[in-house]
């Protein structure tokens, strides 16, 4: 199987893909926001438990998509969760500029650990894939809109 | 689009696919090339959202914007000459190629889509009003279905949607029930773009006729795979588009019968499809040129006259025998293929195979097969309602044309095989 191919579909993202963690709807989901991707159809609600510090307690989905946006949703969710909604934010922006921008165009969105950053990297390997990338960040538009507090999200 | 007759099968002389391929410069390329990498020929199954191009129409363009390129129905320098009168011998060939009882009945538009939205907005404005029903099938392209609703939203139209089998045929007894007083228009697919479901396009437009209802047909698909006839249809309405039909990017054709194109209000106002133009009122010009304001597509009619050059030479019933053989072949080899499953087995069914393969995605399966080199359409494919119908959120497509081979079809399989294996499904 060809390097490239490895390089998308990297153990970890197969992984959750086919075992998604956090697939289910909290009771105690106080945010929620769908996520679309009209080229496939793929749909995505992402839920959202924060309290009133700002942290959020829990984070999951619903939802079944490609291998990819699976994967990025289900590790979305692990990454989030007990983090604080400006952390999450952060997030988003740090793992939308690894998908779709060369790296002297990164922008400094706020500190990132280690460890979350490595995880940002495998999934981010679709920058070699454009059209792929829809699918990769699709779940954290979603993420993202919950906490802006909207309703509905696009990866378009 | 007419069956072929084994007559004509037998008598048909070897089709040299080998030969075909060499007039389309794009096949031989290769693709994903990387340092130290030789990369994999192109196999490319995805004629049905558009066609390669052969050498004849490429140089056509090119050998008319360097030797006989100028404006028409304007100047009376040669140049204007020589182009007006090359592309409006296109007319004459288009007709010729619907068997369309006169050049006047042809409209040059931007696309298939163009001029499904020219008929909503003329036709539809002019002589549709609220509670006037038009129908549909569940498989039409949204091209045939946004027009429509659009039409809805203004005046208060009803769509009615006729269904199909899980063999993806339309059900005929629905739509004759659907047929009824208030129904002003039928507007349907000849050919799923998805299913390959070739209509029953002669009986939809006898049903209709009876009942007085003037039918329009999307032949863009259709016209690619089979010989179309539109007196012999007798249908009112007639799209498509040249980019499928291995012709340029850019350019569509609507058939009309005269009558209605005679009452039709224009569709964009302009230069060309005016007779006179003064502030105190301004009149149009009889169709078809009423419904063609602006500089038209001028090179891109070249390149559509060279493209019905190429298939008329070919013959239209050699195509598509070859086509059939490839969609026969292919659907013998995908359904060896455990977990596979082909949606759209209607009997008769033009060259196009949409399928899924359990446990993986069809936005996964595309990028892998890519890897190898197959070119495949993954997604809704502008059917979204069709989707829904058959419980499925997306689907790979893989459609066959004149230049495909066997040894392609090998290669999809064995590329979905690969897929198969490595998401372990």
């Amino acid at each position: 199987m060809m390097d490239e191919l490895r390089e998308l579909y990297q153990e970890v993202i197969l992984d959750h893909g086919k075992n998604p963690r956090n697939l289910r709807h909290p009771a105690d989901a106080n945010r929620e926001a769908r996520g679309e991707n009209p080229m496939c159809g793929d749909k995505f609600t992402v839920y959202l438990t924060v309290n009133d510090a700002g942290l959020v307690e829990d984070c999951a989905f619903e939802g079944r998509g490609c291998a990819i946006s699976t994967a990025s949703a289900s590790m979305m969710t692990e990454l989030v969760r007990g983090k604080t909604q400006d952390e999450a934010r952060t997030l988003f922006h740090t793992f939308h500029d690894l998908c779709t921008k060369d790296e002297e165009h990164h922008h400094d969105h706020g500190p990132v650990d280690e460890d979350t950053m490595e995880k940002l990297m495998v999934l981010s390997g679709v920058r070699q894939f454009p059209v792929r990338v829809k699918c990769a960040t699709l779940a954290w538009h979603a993420m993202n809109a919950a906490i802006a507090g909207e309703a509905k999200a696009s990866s378009e | 689009m007419n069956r072929l007759s084994p007559a004509i099968a037998a008598e048909a002389p070897p089709y040299d696919v080998e030969r075909v391929r060499a007039d389309f410069p794009v096949l031989s390329r290769v693709v994903h090339e990387r340092k130290g990498k030789p990369g994999r020929p192109l196999v490319y199954l995805d004629s049905g959202a558009s066609a390669q191009k052969p050498r004849q129409v490429i140089d056509a363009m090119v050998r008319f914007m360097e030797e006989d390129y100028a404006n028409i129905h304007r100047g009376v320098h040669v140049l204007s000459q020589r182009a007006t009168d090359a592309f409006e011998g296109v007319r004459d060939k288009v007709a010729a190629f619907l068997n369309a009882p006169s050049r006047d009945t042809i409209v040059f538009t931007g696309n298939a889509t163009d001029a499904i939205n020219l008929v909503a907005a003329t036709y539809g404005r002019a002589f549709l009003e609220a509670g006037d029903e038009v129908v549909l099938s569940i498989m039409e392209h949204h091209a045939n279905i946004v027009p429509w609703q659009l039409l809805q939203a203004e005046k208060g139209i009803v769509l009615k949607v006729v269904p199909v089998d899980d063999d993806g045929v339309l059900d005929m007894d629905a739509y004759a029930a659907l047929l009824g007083p208030r129904t002003k228009l039928v507007a349907m697919t000849h050919c799923s773009n998805v299913l390959g479901t070739v209509t029953p396009a002669r009986q939809i437009v006898r049903l209709a006729r009876e009942r007085g209802i003037p039918v329009l047909l999307d032949g863009s698909q259709a016209v690619v795979h089979g010989r179309v006839d539109v007196q012999d249809l007798d249908v009112d309405f007639y799209v498509f588009t040249a980019h499928k039909l291995y012709g340029p990017t850019g350019l569509g054709v609507l058939y009309a019968k005269y009558e209605h194109l005679k009452r039709m209000p224009p569709y964009r106002g302009g230069g060309d499809m005016i007779q006179s133009v003064s502030f105190s009122g301004t009149t149009f010009k009889e169709p078809p040129m009423r419904f063609e304001a602006g500089t038209p597509p001028i090179v891109e009619g070249i390149g559509l006259g060279a493209a019905i050059d190429y298939v008329e030479a070919l013959g239209r019933d050699a195509i598509a025998l070859h086509e059939h053989d490839l969609l026969n072949y292919a659907t013998q080899q995908l359904s060896q293929i455990d977990g596979l499953r082909i949606i759209g087995t209607a009997p008769g069914k033009a060259a196009i195979i949409s399928f899924t393969v359990e446990g993986v995605h069809p936005h996964d399966l595309g990028t892998v097969v890519d890897q190898y080199g197959v070119a495949v359409r993954v997604g809704q494919h502008c059917a979204e309602p069709l989707m829904d119908r058959f419980g499925i959120g997306s689907t790979a497509r893989a459609s066959f044309a004149l230049y495909n081979t066997r040894a392609e079809v090998d290669a999809l399989v064995d590329s979905v095989r690969a897929v198969k294996e490595f998401f372990g499904a």
